[in-house]
């Protein structure tokens, strides 16, 4: 589909999201809550036929966010889907691994960094960190300096 | 001069370790060995294994998770050896001084398990073929 | 208790840099065949994103090209492209072309690159030899145009460092006709190899939706069908005015691989010729003010597959956040799907088909549960040279020599 039949189609989750921003003709941005996340992104893969190419975990400091980028490469168009985690005490997301195994190495990662747990990852074990970097240290999270 | 030094001048076999580098060294030393450098002609071999080598050829940072490894393989590599830290990141971790997960430079770490060692530096990012021949053959020639 | 008992180690070579020690990879065995995979990143982790928030945007190229050594052009030109949509500059034409000149000119010594490890691996080691040799030119052009042979540092915010100088321009040509003819004996030699086809055809094949569920890119997707390319889906630098083709090939293994890599250095070398002759004139580099806040996505294809950026900012002169994905970290986990059911032979090649940095493919181990027995990376490198000999007997041919690698 062209780029206008692909916002359109966008536009079918809006009630699942918080916002569908358009910031250039080839950049979307979807903010949602956590809790959502699982259904916008299964839809983007599925539905759309989005590429999954890679997610960030940020640590904004009332909240974490679990940015997913998808690449329609049909237009050249990226569509990040903006997942806000609230609970800072306790972070967690459901995983998309269990349909994108792509995700698997980047929801490890992050989890190893930022500490978020994804719920439902069929293999969330220690990826990047050394064996005996210290448990419950995320270096990400803007508390750790160097 | 001891035997085993003359035959480490003479023909050294080295071994290379990568302790978290970005390839880019270890290709300038695969480089070496192909025709338009061709360090064999100096005798310089490169071996599987630690314990046939007279010298250590390390690049990368030494990240927390390679360390350990490059601990072992110093242990093991038959001793006199010589230690050439090529690049600028085993040298003084170049520009990641400031990584967590960084815990070179490597001469600290090798120091740490032999006070003695004989370590030479190549530096560059990354250093050119001629300069690492360059830095063994210099080495290997004031030993 | 399990007693693990280590082969022999053999000694492999003249030439190549292994690592006993660092399991990287760890394949499980049953019988001859890969039934399942471990992977333990971490050796190479060096929190360059953390690092990134300590530097300013305009320091940043130098610490990303640093990520890995083949793909030094393509980080740092999808940052500044990050960086260049969050702010709204537009860098000058003549630095849009320089980018592409640089790039295309890593593509073909990283691909070349590529051939020559394929070849060790199978045990032609006058193709390694042969191809490197035959990529050393290309490294002495970028050393002219940007003073390293790696880490050009070439690319900042606004535009590019260092110009092509309009006198160099005869000599990259030169250069480059050198380079087509000894890339089309390769290919035809490659091509026309019974013993190749033996040995590649029918191995390590990554389905296409495989390739699409691991999300893979780059020649791994290319290879298994899948028609994706950032420098046509989403045009950067110079490429939307220039005419090329995307190769893609169906097969999925590593032959389609290998015949990916070598057409596609054929279409950087036109790409460069075309990026040369239309060269417009004019300075090379855009004014920068301050970096606004926001956040932009910047990607690109490296020789590998695409890279991909993420940049936030809140106004000041570092960014609060620096997501960088390399190729490889996509590619890699694919092995998972390519590699299992493989013959233990074949496993070397099949991880070198998804071209991971250089040193991760010599951290490879498998674990034998039925024997205890642990195979270290040269007992399962001289196991892949062996199939190979084999092969040569059962055609009752050699297999390419130096000879046949001769310009006529």
């Amino acid at each position: 589909m062209n780029q206008q039949e692909l916002n359109s189609r966008i536009s079918e989750i809006k009630n699942k999201v918080t916002a569908i921003e358009q910031k250039a003709d080839n950049r979307i941005y979807i903010p949602c809550e956590a809790g959502n996340s699982y259904a916008v992104c299964k839809f983007l893969f599925e539905d759309v036929g989005a590429r999954f190419c890679t997610a960030t975990g940020i640590d904004s400091d009332d909240c974490f966010e679990v940015l997913y980028h998808f690449s329609y490469d049909r237009t050249g168009c990226v569509i990040t889907v903006k997942a806000f985690i609230r609970d800072r005490k306790n972070p967690a997301i459901e995983s998309i691994t269990p349909f994108l195994p792509a995700a698997e190495w980047i929801e490890r990662e992050i989890h190893d960094v930022l500490g978020i747990d994804f719920i439902n990852h069929p293999n969330l074990k220690r990826l990047i960190l050394a064996d005996d970097w210290p448990q419950g240290v995320y270096p990400l999270r803007k508390e750790v300096k160097k | 001069m001891s035997w085993k030094i003359w035959s480490l001048k003479k023909s050294p076999w080295v071994f290379h370790v990568n302790v978290g580098a970005c390839n880019n060294c270890d290709i300038e030393i695969v480089n070496c060995l192909t025709p338009k450098f061709d360090i064999e002609r100096f005798g310089i071999k490169l071996v599987g294994s630690p314990r046939h080598a007279d010298a250590l050829l390390v690049t990368g940072v030494g990240t927390r998770q390679a360390i350990i490894r490059l601990r072992e393989v110093y242990r093991q590599t038959s001793k006199p050896c010589v230690v050439f830290l090529v690049g600028a990141c085993p040298c003084g971790t170049g520009i990641f001084y400031n990584g967590y997960h960084v815990e070179g430079p490597v001469d600290k770490i090798i120091k740490e398990i032999d006070p003695n060692a004989i370590i030479a530096y190549v530096p560059g990012c990354p250093p050119k073929p001629e300069a690492i021949i360059s830095g063994v053959v210099k080495a290997l020639s004031a030993l | 208790m399990k007693k693990e008992v280590k082969k022999p180690v053999l000694a492999v070579g003249p030439f190549h840099p292994l690592q006993e020690e660092m399991e990287f990879f760890q394949l499980t065995l049953d019988g001859e065949k890969v039934t399942d995979i471990d992977v333990r990143l971490s050796y190479n982790h060096r929190g360059i994103e953390k690092i990134s928030e300590t530097l300013q945007f305009d320091q940043i190229p130098y610490l990303i090209s640093r990520i890995c050594g083949i793909c030094s052009a393509s980080h740092p030109l999808a940052y500044v492209q990050a960086v260049e949509e969050l702010a709204g500059i537009k860098p000058p034409p003549r630095a849009l072309y320089v980018r592409t000149i640089i790039n295309e000119l890593e593509r073909i010594h990283s691909h070349l690159l590529w051939v020559g490890l394929g070849g060790h691996f199978i045990g032609y080691d006058t193709v390694f030899m042969w191809a490197w040799k035959y990529r050393e030119p290309v490294l002495d052009l970028l050393e002219e145009i940007t003073g390293n042979r790696n880490n050009y540092g070439n690319v900042r915010v606004g535009g590019c460092r260092e110009d092509v100088p309009n006198e160099l321009i005869p000599k990259i040509l030169k250069e480059l006709d050198e380079i087509e003819k000894k890339t089309e004996m390769l290919t035809k030699a490659v091509l026309d190899d019974p013993v190749l086809h033996a040995r590649l055809k029918g191995v390590g094949i990554l389905k296409k939706e495989d390739a699409i569920r691991y999300a893979v890119t780059g020649p791994t997707a290319r290879g298994s069908g899948v028609d994706i390319d950032v420098r046509r889906d989403d045009p950067y630098a110079a490429y939307g005015e220039l005419d090329w083709k995307v190769i893609v090939q169906q097969e999925g293994d590593v032959f389609a691989k290998a015949v990916v890599r070598l057409l596609e250095t054929f279409e950087s070398i036109k790409i460069v010729r075309q990026a040369l002759k239309k060269l417009p004139d004019g300075p090379i580099t855009a004014e920068v003010r301050e970096i606004p806040p926001g956040e932009a996505v910047g990607h690109a294809e490296a020789p590998r597959g695409e890279t991909f950026h993420y940049v936030r900012s809140d106004g000041g002169n570092r960014p609060i956040r620096h997501k960088v994905r390399a190729p490889s970290y996509v590619n890699v986990p694919s092995f998972k799907a390519s590699c299992i059911g493989q013959d233990i032979a074949d496993v070397t090649l099949t991880l070198a088909a998804v071209d991971p940095c250089y040193s991760c493919t010599e951290r490879l181990a498998v674990v034998d549960r039925c024997n205890n027995i642990t195979h270290t990376y040269e007992t399962i490198l001289q196991l892949s040279r062996q199939k190979t000999t084999k092969i040569m007997k059962e055609l009752g041919v050699q297999g390419l020599k130096m000879e046949d690698l001769r310009i006529g």
